[in-house]
């Protein structure tokens, strides 16, 4: 095993890529992400682990817009995503630069998952440690979309997904959970989906919703307190409603 | 016989340009529009070579929004200038875009500025500013009549005065012009001057 996992051009005796493998070990090591779309809102949630008490929060910000239209947010190596984000702001707009169109969420993601590909099949080179979701709208057709790639390169579109810390619950919970939902339900099922593993608080994710009219637009800690509050007491009244069923008998 | 011209008023730019789309003695449209929205507070007129204006002014566009993407704000209107003659330069001595520049900005810690920006990479802040034919008339029109802190209503008197010696004096004036205006509120259209109308085109 140990010979077959230094390069990441030498597939194993198995058919595996290690070094890509130990790459996607990066992803699910970094902070619990989240997308969901709904019919008009497409809404990405980011767990923020304690940031230091010195530390100005307003320069590590988690979800970042490509373009007007189009958002990104990852788990995993952020130095990483760094390189990856400004090589795809750039794709924007020399596309728009070349054919006049905004990019669609797709041609954007299939750029991204590209260049993470590319990076699995070159030498002297490691895979980046990171697996994005991408939010957006069409630009001509206005349908939002999400879509997910990961340190493979494979890419893939999505109604929700989580991906990072525990996304496997997260996933879990959405799968049962998911229905078509606008504006601020989707606001709420993303959040209520990022609770399932992170301590609830406004202080600790960050969220954000595209809509077609206004673009990207962040939440603020308060607003997140709000739909945090309003889970909290739907939960508490669905417990007081089980706890009182068997008693109704 | 291209014609852009623009000056600065109280707490507002103005920049007018012809809209002839001219190929040797044929007019292909008169309704081109030159000045190039930039971003929220920014107008870029520009004129000379015609495809160069295009490519230059949209890389220009794109560049700028990429800065505001990476950075979070937006560039201030010098700083967008600067570039702007930094990618002349560079590009001067190999192969030269033909494309003449004002471009007027709105920042909010300094107030409206113009620069002046030509061919060879000349950058200068200016109040007034034009470039082709029409700066001969324009430029005078202008030297008479401008004061610092014009309101709008004199400003754009101001430009129509210029466009009207440029009508009556340049051998093949353009015939129709198009006013923009960048003032705290943002860039936008002003109004069009036409004399002579296109039959309307099919938005592509």
């Amino acid at each position: 095993m140990a010979r077959y996992d230094r390069a990441i051009t030498v597939f194993s005796p198995d058919g595996h890529l290690f070094q890509v493998e130990y790459a996607m070990e990066a992803v699910r090591k970094g902070n619990a992400a989240v997308g969901v779309r709904g019919t008009d809102t497409v809404v990405l949630g980011v767990e923020k682990k304690s940031t230091p008490k010195l530390q100005d929060s307003r320069s590590v910000r988690k979800i970042v817009n490509l373009d007007d239209h189009i958002a990104l947010a990852c788990a995993g190596l952020k130095a990483d995503a760094r390189v990856l984000v400004n090589k795809a702001r750039i794709e924007c707009q020399s596309h728009k630069l070349t054919v006049e169109d905004p990019v669609t969420v797709e041609y954007i993601t299939r750029y991204i998952a590209g260049l993470q590909q590319k990076y699995t099949q070159s030498g002297g080179v490691r895979p980046f440690g990171l697996s994005t979701l991408i939010i957006g709208f069409d630009p001509h057709t206005g349908v939002p979309s999400l879509y997910q790639t990961d340190p493979s390169g494979t890419f893939s579109a999505w109604k929700a997904n989580a991906t990072g810390r525990n996304s496997n619950s997260i996933r879990e919970f959405l799968e049962k959970n998911y229905k078509e939902t606008s504006g601020q339900e989707t606001v709420k099922l993303a959040i209520r989906a990022l609770l399932e593993v992170v301590e609830s608080g406004g202080k600790n994710i960050e969220v954000a919703l595209m809509t077609k009219e206004h673009g990207l637009r962040q939440l603020e800690e308060a607003e997140i307190d709000a739909v945090v509050a309003e889970i909290e007491a739907e939960k508490a009244a669905a417990e007081a409603a089980k706890k009182a069923q068997p008693k109704e008998t | 016989m291209e014609c852009v011209f623009g000056m600065v008023g109280n707490g507002f730019s103005l920049v007018v340009a012809d809209s002839s789309a001219v190929h040797s003695i044929l007019v292909h449209k008169s309704n081109e529009d030159k000045i190039m929205i930039l971003d929220s507070h920014k107008l870029m007129g520009a004129s000379g070579e015609a495809g160069d204006r295009a490519q230059f002014t949209e890389y220009v566009q794109k560049n700028v929004a990429l800065y505001q993407f990476r950075n979070g704000i937006p560039l201030t209107t010098a700083a967008a200038a600067n570039f702007t003659r930094g990618e002349l330069a560079t590009a001067l001595r190999k192969n030269p875009y033909m494309v003449n520049i004002i471009l007027a900005g709105y920042d909010k810690e300094t107030g409206p500025s113009l620069y002046y920006i030509d061919y060879i990479a000349t950058l200068h802040k200016v109040d007034k500013a034009a470039f082709g034919y029409g700066s001969y008339f324009s430029l005078a029109m202008m030297d008479r009549h401008y004061r610092k802190d014009m309101t709008v209503e004199e400003a754009v008197d101001l430009a129509d005065k210029c466009i009207l010696e440029i009508r009556s004096r340049l051998v093949v004036a353009p015939p129709n012009f198009v006013i923009k205006i960048v003032d705290k509120d943002g860039a936008r259209e002003y109004a069009w001057r036409e004399s002579v109308k296109d039959a309307p085109v099919s938005t592509s």
